[in-house]
């Protein structure tokens, strides 16, 4: 498999408006006011409706940047499965936020023989403050052959 | 919200638990929306099938949100430092998940009360879909 350890992508932008955290919240079921109710989310202290925690994973498939990382590797998807994913969180998301990424590869190894293949990409999200919003790191592994 | 309090709680104690109502098809179409995953194994049954599946299957993301909403249930979602998951087996619909947050270890770090979580998510026969891990920083 074709070595991409270092790789970074251009960087991406998105917007995150209400209704996106709204549906977000209606999606997973979680009736939390703070991702609903703008008044409630300024009272908990927030500077707007605030994403969920896992929210930030929707950003980087909006940017269509997830699974970049495997069209470049010529993998067929139906081959490949999200295999860990973590947050690390440094200032809140909120609705009105432009969130800049940023995304590369961290660490790519093979297991078993080479038998399944696990590539591990890191993202960085800033937003229209400057502030650092969270960092992701997202594993694929694929099987091979 | 009732404050933690980072004294009493124990290392081994379970701290919180979630318990979901069954996935449902449009909740898979809606989180396929909201989640940006068009991936049509999570929504379309021929694709599903086509992709070697019995069915269509959740998005890993919507298991991991429930380990989520169950820790901003537990504390401010501004205490949560980290989240992470390994993705061990798959949901499907009709599938009720259950979270749980156990204190694997708190210590007192850099003038911060830390707490780390092992977090599982399990479906109602009781398979573990997800193991996960979490730090969160108390006042």
């Amino acid at each position: 498999m074709r070595n991409l350890l270092g790789k970074e992508y251009p960087p991406f932008e998105v917007e995150v408006d209400k209704r996106w955290i709204r549906s977000f919240a209606e999606a997973i079921g979680e009736t939390n006011p703070i991702h609903r109710d703008e008044g409630a989310a300024r009272a908990a202290g927030f500077r707007g409706l605030v994403a969920p925690p896992t929210f930030p994973f929707a950003v980087v498939m909006e940017a269509g940047q997830s699974f970049m990382v495997l069209d470049e590797l010529g993998v067929d998807k139906t081959r490949a499965m999200h295999a860990e994913q973590s947050f690390e969180y440094f200032s809140d998301l909120c609705a009105g936020d432009t969130i800049t990424g940023r995304q590369k590869v961290v660490e790519q190894f093979d297991k078993k023989g080479g038998a399944l293949h696990f590539v591990v990409t890191q993202f960085r999200l800033d937003n229209q403050r400057g502030e650092h919003v969270c960092d992701l790191r997202t594993t694929v592994v694929v099987r091979v052959g | 919200m009732e404050e933690v309090d980072f004294e009493t709680i124990r290392v081994g104690e379970r701290v919180a638990v979630l318990e979901k109502a069954p996935i449902t098809r449009l909740q898979l179409a809606l989180f396929a929306g909201a989640g940006a995953d068009h991936n049509p194994i999570h929504v379309d049954e021929d694709a599903a099938k086509a992709a070697g599946l019995a069915g269509v299957i959740a998005h890993g993301m919507l298991t991991m949100a429930f380990l989520g909403e169950m820790l901003s249930a537990w504390v401010p979602q501004t205490r949560i430092r980290r989240l992470s998951a390994r993705f061990v087996a798959v949901a499907k619909p009709g599938d009720a998940i259950t979270c749980e947050a156990v204190v694997a270890g708190k210590a007192i770090e850099d003038g911060e009360k830390r707490v780390e979580l092992d977090l599982v998510a399990r479906n109602a026969p009781g398979d573990k879909l997800q193991l996960g891990r979490a730090l969160v920083v108390l006042p």
